[in-house]
């Protein structure tokens, strides 16, 4: 037997070795080392993103276990920006905080290989283990300033409740296999195309997503959610909230898509009752919230519930609108994290929305830049976060979804009010001592993302493509 | 040129506005503090001026109507011109002089416009602007229509307004927001002839709502103070009451004709007799409604009876607009709709006998009243109503022409009143109360002389079966006599009326005079020392309208009311003026049998006159006690008029307090508790509450999140395998 | 054949039971040898279908390392647990709710499930008579789930990578050995001669 096509996995391949061969100069070079392998995986990161968007190889491989289509390219480039970013943003706080740890960028390396086997996952068994090998890292990194009890906390509940999912999963996963003989996505399809939908075949698919569901922290399998965004350090929950999201929407959309297309009436309900949950807790819970990481925790839930609605649309027009609304959250995501990150004064970070007070006269830039993208998030128009949820939207509603459009919009206006509540505190309250100065790469991000949100408009169009192409390649 | 006429003010309104914006006086603070009349004394938000950006600034804005309320003038303070007074805004003059020439300009023409289309032979002019609205078979163009009654009221606009700026210039001199004094007078003035010169309903009604926005600001002039601001809102409100039949009647006309173009409607008009028409739950007669409905309108905008109690409330504004506006030109706007629309009108009858009836009654009414007022402007302004009364009487009976010359002639006397009591004001420091004038003919002679005049012009002082005589004397006999001769069914009662209200009006007039110019002085000395003569840019224009007071009835009466023996003779010269703009039924002899009326008739005015100027020479020179004894007497009496019947009472009985009630339920309840409550507050209450429950569902145990999603997965399963497809 | 299906309900009833004993004894070293009960009975299932490589794998990992570890640490933590166990009658009943709510519709699942002839018997990768079991496995492992084989290896990484990373701390005043130390030690370093008066001591 022949060595298995090694071409479309090379991303994958260049980001494990060169993980290992890190770990292997941080374990030599010792603690100091940790901003060299910092840089290290950073560059890693974008050889396996030139690579990627230079020249893909496109193609299934490994038996059929592992595919890189357009889709999946997509999906992985805006993976691998939100982990290069992601380290980026790490690299002010762990020179302050002491959290130079040069395992940080290492596991968040191999969480990123682990995305990547998730979203070019073609089979139950890779999907399995690209989850566990993201799963695995991500709950070490939230725990991983492990003399902070919240941290700990965090990284514990995180592993505890990922566990109970990833059992979900695999009991899905084995009642899929079950009823159908097949692992493989394409297997998995033909024979619900043969056969069609039965009672057990549900029920796997109710626990594959449930699994799914929790990854992308989706109602009523979020709860870990705001105590992990809350406990785990500021870069860890800007990571959290970027990359690994995309990672699991890609994988949900491929495996209910290419796995469970033929039975699309079946998994909609559920992805709509997820969905419809996810949009309306999200709305509301974060009107309760004073600290602003655990307000981003609630965001995050309302907007995942927002991509869901262009999943259940299951059009591949529905594909499109999750795959640009996805693509927008992280780059409002990372843009509000790296306001978050700026939030520090001499005697360290702060996270209470209160102190965010009178920022607008403190340092202008900082508070207009967060003020766009507040306007973004809470989808306010011309700004990105506008047409991401006018994309889900029309997706939903021409695939006859109406019902589920309104209770979007719905929530997004009860939603808008803790967004405009931020603005409001950082416009008009009195205001409080300034901010450190910002480092340079936090704002450099914070431009990027403010001029991605402000300018949308304007690169709609080429965006746009990209994701038709790749919406289209699933279809 | 007609474009001009009409675009001239609208230019002058622009540039002084502008002015007006940006030009803010400069007054140092210290003003407000002595003058008592900062603007947060008057927190309220109802007037219309907020915009103009004046908050800022302290100023003491009166002109002359409020010097009596404590506030004292020294002693040489107070002359002629002199701009020191008061700070102002820069470019004031400049607004001035723009807008008074504009207007000169635009007098000089329409006197040129009503030369060549009254005398000369011309058909009716009609100039396209351009089109307006076009929907289904609505169309609607900007134009403008000059025809003999245009051109008419053309003249009367312009040159009452034109000398009303220039009088301006001198009375508003102590005011520190002259630009935007301006810019309204030239407003009106264009909307004013928007509405005389339009060429269908819809323009028409453009120019009345503008007249009306124009009225209600510069009712509302002096901001500052409550009463302006309560007055302004009042006559705006009462004029919805009517244009709201007048939209109505536009809509009906729509409905009858299918146009509202003038010329359609009137060539249309004689086959639409006897139409029915489906209205309030039954057929009517559909001129006659569609009539009725729009001399609801004009009733509105004419202050006629029921709806009149705003006009001399009105008199809250400064004195040359009370003679612009609510002497002279717009409050004739309802006369002159039902004159331009006689060709409806001559077909309805009924509609006839109401405007009769109304007009009369209202010519009645309001003489009674004037006779107790005590204010000099509100005299006059009852005395406007009660003459806007027989303008409307006249129309009634058919007499179309008979009405139209009154407003002619009305608007030069009763604008030189109003003006002249604007110079009495003016001499003796803002004082408006006549009680407390008296004896001051010898100090203003000019202005006293005009007063007379005017009075003369007004009672229709001349000789008796001639036609020589003060204005009034030829326009308002005409009336009466057309009244007698009139064949509706209210004729003889508008003739009973109106004779007595020719008594009462000359009775109250001479009142006037008496008690402004004759006697003692009741004064206090300080004032009385220093009544001073108005200066030259006040005069000149009192002199002038003084000049059309007493030869406008003599020049014009045979040129407006037809001349010559018998039918034919009057017809043709008549026609030869009004070129079919005024129209009459066939069966309508009215301008020729106003000649035979009997000579008692046709001396009833004269007597009425007579006996009203002696009665009040023996009430108020001969014998100054009587009229307090004679009030004594009928106290009841005495008291329903000088509570002017009554109507602000009932009126705010039956409308004003019901419709408070009204807002404050649905704005405490309604709005407050349903809307509000269910609403906005309640919708956000609920959003709190369900917040907090979510929130406490986070309760940081392990094994509470573990429950949750094993309850989703429960609840998700038992729903697929119940309630999905299966 | 028969005794085939015996001891195939033998084994598949004994794990369950022996899984249900493992949460529900109250002795946690009880648990955990229930625990490896279950593991032994799923190697004997393993052994039914011919696959004793699995069997031996399971028995030696699960048994002779994983549940043998278990042991230690629960012998070794002083876990309460009947603190632990404090909750567990306050959401027995919405619990136990929702356990019979899941178990009764999984009956209905595979009461209405009617297993197609024709995937019976034909595993992904099917155990075929040539060759050992082993053998059979290594060929698959290394080729067609070489993706797979790889995946594990990196998740196994990542799980040693975060237990180093939260566990192991470079403690001051810990004695280690240190050879070189040890070997440059000579007598001058280590040796102090004193002399000793008699009766005194030092």
């Amino acid at each position: 037997m022949a060595l298995p096509a090694l071409s479309p996995a090379l991303p994958e391949i260049l980001l494990a070795v060169g993980a290992m061969a890190l770990l292997m100069f941080g374990a030599f070079a010792g603690e100091k080392s940790s901003r060299t392998v910092s840089f290290g995986a950073m560059g890693l990161i974008a050889v396996a993103f030139l690579m990627l968007l230079v020249a893909p190889k496109y193609g299934t491989t490994f038996s059929g276990a592992y595919v890189l289509d357009p889709f999946a390219r997509l999906m992985k480039l805006l993976a691998l920006a939100g982990s290069g970013f992601a380290i980026l943003m790490s690299l002010d706080f762990a020179r302050r905080e002491k959290f130079d740890r040069f395992e940080y960028p290492v596991l968040i390396l191999l969480a990123t290989v682990g995305m990547m086997v998730m979203i070019s996952a073609n089979d139950l068994i890779s999907l399995y283990l690209g989850l566990e090998l993201q799963s695995l890292a991500l709950y070490v990194i939230a725990a991983i300033d492990r003399d902070n009890v919240r941290s700990t906390e965090a990284g514990l509940k995180y592993f505890v409740l990922g566990a109970l999912s990833s059992g979900m999963l695999l009991y899905g996963a084995s009642l899929t296999y079950g009823f159908t003989g097949h692992t493989d996505f394409a297997g998995i399809a033909a024979a619900l195309k043969a056969h069609g939908s039965s009672l057990g075949i549900v029920f796997g698919i109710v626990f594959v997503l449930a699994g799914l569901a929790f990854k992308i922290s989706a109602v009523p399998f979020h709860m870990w959610t705001p105590d992990v965004y809350e406990g785990a350090p500021t870069p860890v929950t800007t990571f959290f909230a970027g990359a690994p999201k995309i990672a699991a929407a890609a994988l949900m959309v491929r495996v209910v898509i290419d796995g469970y297309g033929p039975i699309a009436k079946d998994w909609q309900q559920i992805v709509v009752f997820i969905s419809i949950a996810s949009m309306v807790l999200g709305a509301f819970a974060a009107i309760g919230q004073r600290n602003i990481k655990r307000l981003m925790a609630y965001s995050s839930i309302g907007h995942m519930g927002y991509a869901l609605v262009g999943l259940a649309a299951g059009t591949q027009q529905g594909v499109e609108s999750v795959i640009l609304y996805v693509a927008i959250y992280l780059a409002m995501t990372l843009g509000t994290f790296a306001c978050i990150l700026a939030m520090r004064r001499k005697d360290g970070p702060v996270e209470d929305i209160g102190e965010l007070a009178g920022l607008s006269r403190t340092s202008p830039v900082l508070a207009f830049l967060l003020a766009m993208l507040m306007f973004s998030l809470a989808g306010i128009p011309v700004l990105a976060g506008f047409f991401a949820k006018l994309y889900v939207f029309m997706a939903a509603v021409k695939a006859g979804l109406l019902g589920l459009a309104i209770v979007g919009a719905l929530a997004s206006v009860v939603g808008a009010f803790y967004y405009l509540r931020v603005i409001k505190i950082m416009y008009f309250d009195e205001p409080k001592p300034a901010f450190e100065p910002m480092p340079l790469e936090l704002k450099v991000v914070l431009g990027l993302s403010g001029l991605f949100v402000l300018g949308y408009v304007l690169i709609a169009n080429p965006i746009g493509t990209a994701a038709t192409t790749a919406a289209a390649s699933l279809f | 040129m007609y474009s001009a006429i009409v675009f001239l003010p609208l230019i002058g309104f622009l540039i002084a506005g502008a002015i007006a914006l940006f030009a803010h006086p400069t007054a140092p603070d210290g003003a407000a503090a002595l003058s008592g009349h900062g603007h947060d004394a008057h927190g309220h938000g109802s007037h219309g001026h907020a915009s103009h950006g004046h908050a800022s600034h302290g100023h003491a804005s009166h002109g002359h109507d409020d010097h009596g309320h404590g506030h004292g003038h020294a002693a040489d303070d107070h002359g002629h011109g002199h701009d020191d007074h008061h700070p102002s805004a820069p470019g004031s003059r400049a607004a001035e002089l723009v807008t008074s020439s504009l207007m000169v300009v635009a007098a000089l023409l329409s006197w040129v416009a009503f030369v060549s289309v009254g005398l000369g032979t011309g058909e009716a002019v009609r100039v396209p602007l351009f089109a307006w609205i076009q929907s289904g078979t609505l169309s609607v163009d900007w134009a403008i229509r000059v025809d003999t009654l245009t051109a008419v009221m053309l003249v009367v606009v312009n040159s009452v307004s034109a000398l009303v700026h220039i009088y301006s210039t001198g009375y508003m001199s102590h005011d520190p927001h002259r630009p935007r004094f301006f810019a309204y007078l030239s407003l009106f003035t264009f909307a004013m002839l928007m509405l005389v010169t339009s060429d269908n309903l819809l323009q028409m009604f453009f120019g009345w709502e503008g007249v009306g926005v124009a009225s209600y600001l510069l009712i509302g002039f002096w901001f500052q103070k409550p009463s302006a601001n309560a007055a302004a809102i009042k006559a705006f409100v009462v004029n919805r009451v009517g244009d709201f039949g007048f939209a109505l009647g536009i809509f009906g006309v729509y409905v009858l004709f299918n146009s509202i173009e003038f010329t359609t409607i009137f060539a249309n008009a004689q086959a639409m007799v006897g139409h029915k028409l489906h209205f309030l739950n039954g057929n009517v007669d559909a001129l006659t409604v569609i009539c009725l409905l729009l001399f609801m309108g004009a009733m509105g905008k004419s202050a006629q009876f029921l709806l009149h109690t705003w006009l001399p409330d009105a008199m809250e504004g400064p004195t040359p607009v009370s003679a612009l506006i609510h002497a002279a030109t717009m409050v004739t706007a309802g006369v002159f709709m039902v004159a331009r629309l006689s060709p409806l009108f001559e077909l309805a009858p009924t509609a006839l006998a109401v405007v009769t009836f109304i007009g009369a009654t209202t010519a009645f009414f309001a003489a009674t009243v004037g006779l107790v007022q005590n204010d000099i402007k509100r005299v006059i302004a009852y005395s406007t109503c009660s003459q806007l009364g027989y303008m409307f009487a006249a129309l009634g009976v058919g007499a179309y022409s008979a009405g139209v010359f009154h407003l002619f002639t009305h608007a030069f006397f009763k604008a030189l009143l109003f003006l002249g009591a604007g110079s009495v004001i003016h001499a003796v420091s803002g004082e408006q109360d006549i009680r407390r004038m008296g004896g001051l003919k010898e100090h203003i002679p000019l202005t006293y002389s005009m007063m007379v005049i005017g009075t003369l012009a007004l009672t229709g002082f001349g000789v008796p079966f001639s036609q020589v005589g003060f204005a009034g004397f030829n326009s308002k006999d005409a009336i009466i006599e057309s009244a007698f001769m009139g064949h509706g069914v209210f004729a003889t009662y508008a003739f009973m009326l109106l004779v007595i209200a020719a008594l009462f009006t000359s009775f109250y007039s001479w009142r006037l005079i008496f008690m402004t110019f004759w006697g003692a002085p009741r004064a206090p000395k300080e004032v009385m020392d220093h009544v001073h003569e108005s200066p030259r840019s006040m005069t000149v224009p009192l002199m002038i309208l003084a000049f059309g007071a007493v030869f406008a009835g003599m020049l014009f009466t045979g040129l407006f009311n037809g001349y010559g023996h018998g039918w034919e003779a009057i017809k043709g010269h008549y026609d030869a003026f009004w070129k079919g703009a005024l129209f009459t039924g066939p069966e309508n002899r009215m301008i020729e049998e106003t000649h035979n009326a009997p000579l008692l008739v046709k001396a009833s005015p004269f007597i009425a006159m007579v006996i009203g100027f002696v009665t009040a020479y023996w009430f108020y020179v001969v014998d100054p006690s009587r009229p307090g004894a004679v009030a004594a007497q009928n106290p009841g009496l005495y008291k329903f008029l000088l509570n002017k019947w009554y109507f602000d009472e009932l009126y705010d009985f039956l409308f004003v307090r019901p419709a408070k009630w009204l807002g404050r339920f649905l704005w405490k309840e309604g709005d407050g508790r349903v809307i509000d409550g269910l609403g906005p507050d309640g919708v956000s209450a609920r959003v709190v509450d369900l917040t907090q429950q979510v929130v406490r569902l986070q309760t940081g145990y392990l094994y509470h999140y573990a429950f949750v999603m094993m309850i989703g997965i429960a609840a998700l399963v038992t729903y697929m395998m119940l309630g999905g497809s299966h | 054949m028969v005794l085939k299906a015996l001891f195939f309900y033998l084994f598949a009833a004994v794990t369950v039971a022996s899984a249900f004993m493992v949460i529900s004894a109250r002795n946690p070293v009880h648990s955990v040898l229930f625990l490896i009960l279950a593991f032994i009975n799923a190697a004997g299932l393993f052994l039914l279908v011919g696959a004793e490589f699995l069997a031996m794998i399971l028995v030696v990992v699960y048994v002779g390392a994983v549940a043998v570890l278990f042991l230690f640490v629960v012998m070794m933590l002083d876990v309460d647990f009947v603190e632990l166990r404090q909750g567990f009658l306050q959401y027995l009943p919405i619990g136990s709710v929702l356990g019979a709510v899941l178990l009764v519709e999984l009956l209905m699942v595979l009461g209405g499930w009617a297993i197609d002839p024709g995937l019976v018997g034909k595993g992904a990768v099917p155990i075929t008579a040539t060759g050992s079991n082993i053998e059979q496995i290594g060929t698959v492992l290394y080729t067609k789930y070489v993706f797979f084989f790889q995946a594990s290896g990196l998740v196994l990484l990542v799980a040693m990578v975060g237990a180093i990373v939260l566990t192991l701390r470079h403690k001051e005043g810990v004695r280690r050995q240190d050879i070189s130390r040890q070997v440059a030690r000579g007598p001058a370093s280590s040796i102090e001669v004193v002399s000793v008066e008699t009766g005194k001591g030092l």
